[in-house]
């Protein structure tokens, strides 16, 4: 007797699972509190952006998971796995980028690169780095030194180096910070089709609203190390009565006294 | 944990330092610049002294192979402190810090390095020594393999210990990469036998490995005769002096883990 598949739609049945869970994170620096027990989980292939004005936590926040900054107590899952127990079983699968961590200036950018792809285990670093260089157009200066490249092309060039390892989660702290209107909205581009095609799971810390209106499925609002809100843009602007989400942003990073009887700490 | 992955990041590593160096040629030559010169220094003073003294009458490479020994020691140290301060001074800590590179891939790194700087400064000194001198520090046989080892072990246990420190306390405390191994050359007994130092300060020198290598470099300069106890004395010492550096960096880099500061180290 044939065996009859049961044809199930499991994409609308089962929910999309969460690859990034932080649950009740706490953070304190002796008598500061930089974070207050935030909680939040970033759905596999989407990207959520962490904003909040300077010093909400975003940062803080990013650090943890990343596993450079120890939390005071609080739970990290990602890709399944307790981040704070076993962090070197997730991070060959992981990457991030940010223009305020460099790469050593003395080294050209394909001797960066091929120190990076050995790091990460790469079988065929050469072939990745010419991939990379041809998406990125890094071909121009890829092999000079990365101290005498311009602020936008080191930003490229990180975001290289976070793309080395074809990483299911990336960790994005402003990746287009630096860039003209023209490069920046490849970088977006380039990150989108990634995405799309990897299911990558991104969170992204950032100022620039156009690219979270534009990028990112899910937002979480900081504030003083707390979570004030959370949605997807179409939604916070549409619930702050707002036109577009830097408004939101002033309206949460300023303080509006009805944004507070949304805070879910 | 994959032993092949290990390797290929401790690799990594090295490479990264390999290409800095490979594109500085003055890096190169001051590797073995110092030595070169202060063994340069030594080797006249031998010739200076001998015609009057025993001991370089008997042992004309005496001070010569002290200084080259003293360098393994000195070059071993400043192997690993450098590596880790190339590391802050570019502010790459935080990429490998993320990356998969675990702790001890990262002092693994800084030992390889420290060998090859080693060879480097103290190989290009043993060499002028041979052409200039015909002194042939390789005259010593096989103890020189075994002080070798004692010295460089030292040099990476405080080489450690000050990376450390100046993760705690940033590149300010950088001096002390420069200041730490000559704090300990008045005990190690490098030109001299520790019995010349007033009773207390004996003390002190027995508990330095180097002091134990010294007095048998001399064993075996002057008596022809390989010292099996100072040997083991020393590489006992070795021991417990690489747990105290490998915990002071290990501490270290929990702290700045705690404190958050591994993102934003830098010049």
């Amino acid at each position: 007797m044939p065996i009859r598949l049961s044809i199930v739609p499991t994409a609308i049945a089962t929910p999309v699972p969460a690859v990034i869970v932080v649950e009740n994170l706490v953070k304190r620096y002796g008598e500061v509190q930089a974070l207050t027990g935030i909680s939040f989980a970033v759905r596999r292939g989407t990207t959520t952006a962490l904003l909040g004005g300077n010093g909400a936590g975003k940062t803080t926040t990013l650090s943890i998971l990343l596993g450079v900054l120890l939390p005071t107590s609080g739970a990290i899952s990602i890709l399944g796995e307790d981040m704070l127990r076993h962090r070197h079983r997730v991070l060959p699968r992981m990457n991030f980028t940010s223009p305020y961590v460099d790469l050593p200036k003395r080294l050209s950018v394909r001797e960066n690169l091929t120190v990076y792809a050995r790091l990460y285990g790469l079988r065929d670093a050469r072939a990745r780095i010419r991939e990379l260089a041809d998406e990125l157009q890094l071909g121009d200066f890829l092999d000079r030194g990365y101290g005498t490249l311009s602020a936008g092309q080191r930003t490229r060039v990180s975001l290289a180096k976070a793309l080395l390892n074809r990483p299911e989660v990336l960790l994005l702290d402003e990746p287009t910070a630096s860039l003209d209107p023209d490069v920046g909205d490849r970088m977006r581009s380039y990150l989108e089709a990634y995405q799309r095609e990897s299911h990558c799971t991104m969170l992204l810390a950032t100022h620039n609203m156009g690219e979270v209106e534009r990028m990112c499925t899910d937002i979480v609002m900081l504030r003083g190390g707390l979570v004030v809100d959370r949605g997807a843009p179409a939604e916070l602007i549409a619930r702050y009565g707002r036109d577009n989400m830097e408004q939101v942003f002033l309206d949460v990073a300023r303080k509006r006294p009805d944004a507070d009887e949304e805070e879910t700490g | 944990m994959n032993p092949a992955a290990s390797l290929r990041r401790i690799g990594a590593l090295v490479l990264r330092h390999m290409y800095l160096l490979r594109k500085s040629w003055p890096r190169v030559i001051s590797l073995a610049y110092y030595p070169t010169v202060t063994m340069i220094m030594w080797a006249f003073i031998t010739v200076y002294l001998a015609p009057t003294n025993n001991v370089l009458s008997d042992a004309p490479g005496f001070f010569i192979g002290a200084v080259l020994l003293w360098d393994i020691l000195f070059r071993g140290q400043l192997g690993v402190s450098l590596s880790f301060f190339e590391e802050m001074y570019s502010r790459n800590l935080g990429n490998l810090f993320v990356s998969p590179l675990r702790p001890w891939e990262l002092i693994a790194g800084q030992l390889v390095m420290s060998v090859i700087r080693t060879v480097i400064g103290v190989g290009g000194a043993a060499l002028v020594a041979w052409l200039l001198f015909r002194y042939s520090i390789f005259s010593m046989g096989f103890p020189l393999l075994a002080f070798f080892v004692n010295l460089i072990v030292l040099g990476w246990a405080i080489g450690l210990a000050v990376s450390g420190m100046v993760l705690r306390w940033g590149l300010g405390a950088e001096e002390l990469a420069w200041a730490a191994i000559f704090l300990l050359a008045p005990v190690s007994g490098v030109y001299y036998p520790i019995s010349v130092l007033p009773d207390w300060l004996q003390w002190i020198a027995h508990a330095v490995p180097a002091s134990h290598v010294f007095e048998g470099m001399r064993e075996v300069l002057l008596r022809h005769t390989f010292s099996f106890d100072l040997f083991f004395t020393a590489l006992g010492l070795n021991v417990l002096y690489m747990i105290a550096g490998v915990s002071v960096y290990l501490l270290a880099i929990r702290h700045a883990r705690e404190r958050g500061m591994l993102l934003q180290m830098g010049e």
